[in-house]
């Protein structure tokens, strides 16, 4: 369970922007977050409720956008899926993901402040 | 005038700054020429039993140390002191991960080139240390045969950003009726072509293998650097 922290480390981001504009209120913030980033995305929402402890952030939306892993795949040509965590191989002809492109996300994209 | 809502753009890794110590944390590593390894596992894998045994052997012809992450106490440390005194405990209280950060503040008082290898032992724990990046050349994930065939599926994440894979309590495999072939293929299936060793760290079986590949790493290294 360490997606208090990283609630955490998401709001202390957040209340810097704040402070940055004269303490305005942060109503939203945007995150990616892969299969592969060892993030629980529902441990990650609850922690980030009790995160949002300050009034710059009280009632502050969580918007997480979950990025399917994908791979390079040398038979496809192309970027292709894989068909499951437990199984990193590409969807469409099964060859092995030894590389993946997409799928170890855990980043802040972006925050929607009231100025 | 009413307040409108702006869109910033902040782009960057939530743990940012521990991505940032770790990149530094490299750093120093390679200009004091340590090769630096952390070991990952489910707490009971035997993680302390193969760094005993590692430490040994390595020991033997190289300058070597250990960091030990631990809930609470130090027996581990105390563990690893019979086999090299330079020994340091970390004790993350309820934190369940070592990161970046600690790993510098446990190295404060110690010179990183008077070493050829520091190991790192993450806190027993299959989930959270996937996610915090030690500044480590490679990360081993430990299997023991007597947790089953099945841990690379159920923990996918840490096998996959794992470098190597090591079975450990291989003497059990029989009475466990643990399926070998099973667990490499879930390996495989988690992580494509992972590095597997087999090892018991109680009879030695491939301890040798084990020990090979990480003192001949240095080697190579070493030639690299040379040229």
């Amino acid at each position: 369970m360490h997606e208090l922290s990283i609630a955490l480390s998401i709001v202390d981001r957040a209340l810097e922007e704040s402070r940055a504009r004269g303490d305005a209120r942060v109503e939203a913030v945007f995150l990616r977050i892969g299969p592969l980033s060892g993030v629980d995305v529902d441990a990650l929402r609850f922690s980030f409720g009790v995160a949002c402890d300050q009034p710059q952030v009280s009632g502050c939306v969580l918007e997480i956008d979950e990025v399917p892993v994908s791979m390079d795949c040398p038979n496809c040509g192309t970027e292709t899926r894989t068909v499951s965590v437990q199984q990193l191989c590409c969807s469409q002809c099964g060859t092995p993901a030894l590389e993946i492109i997409h799928g170890r996300e855990l980043e802040l994209q972006a925050m929607e402040i009231l100025e | 005038m009413s307040n409108r809502p702006r869109l910033v753009e902040v782009r960057e890794h939530i743990l940012r700054q521990n991505d940032v110590l770790a990149r530094s944390l490299r750093e120093q590593f390679a200009n004091a020429g340590v090769s630096v390894l952390s070991f990952v596992s489910s707490p009971g894998s035997g993680k302390t039993t193969l760094l005993e045994k590692l430490l040994s052997r390595i020991g033997e012809r190289h300058r070597v140390a250990a960091l030990v992450g631990d809930l609470a106490t130090e027996n581990d440390a105390a563990r690893l002191k019979r086999a090299t005194p330079q020994v340091k405990q970390i004790s993350t209280g309820t934190v369940c991960h070592l990161d970046a950060q600690m790993v510098q503040n446990a190295l404060a008082e110690w010179d990183l080139k008077q070493l050829d290898f520091l190991f790192i032992e993450n806190v027993g724990n299959l989930v959270c240390p996937s996610s915090y990046d030690l500044g480590e050349e490679l990360r081993f994930v430990l299997l023991s045969t007597t947790e089953g065939e099945d841990k690379p599926l159920k923990y996918p994440t840490i096998f996959n950003t794992s470098d190597v894979a090591v079975i450990t309590k291989m003497d059990l495999a029989q009475p466990a009726a643990f399926d070998l072939n099973l667990a490499h293929y879930n390996i495989q299936s988690v992580r494509p072509g992972m590095r597997v060793f087999e090892v018991s760290a109680k009879t030695g079986d491939g301890m040798n293998e084990l020990t090979e590949f990480i003192t001949s790493r240095r080697k190579a290294s070493q030639v690299a650097t040379a040229v």
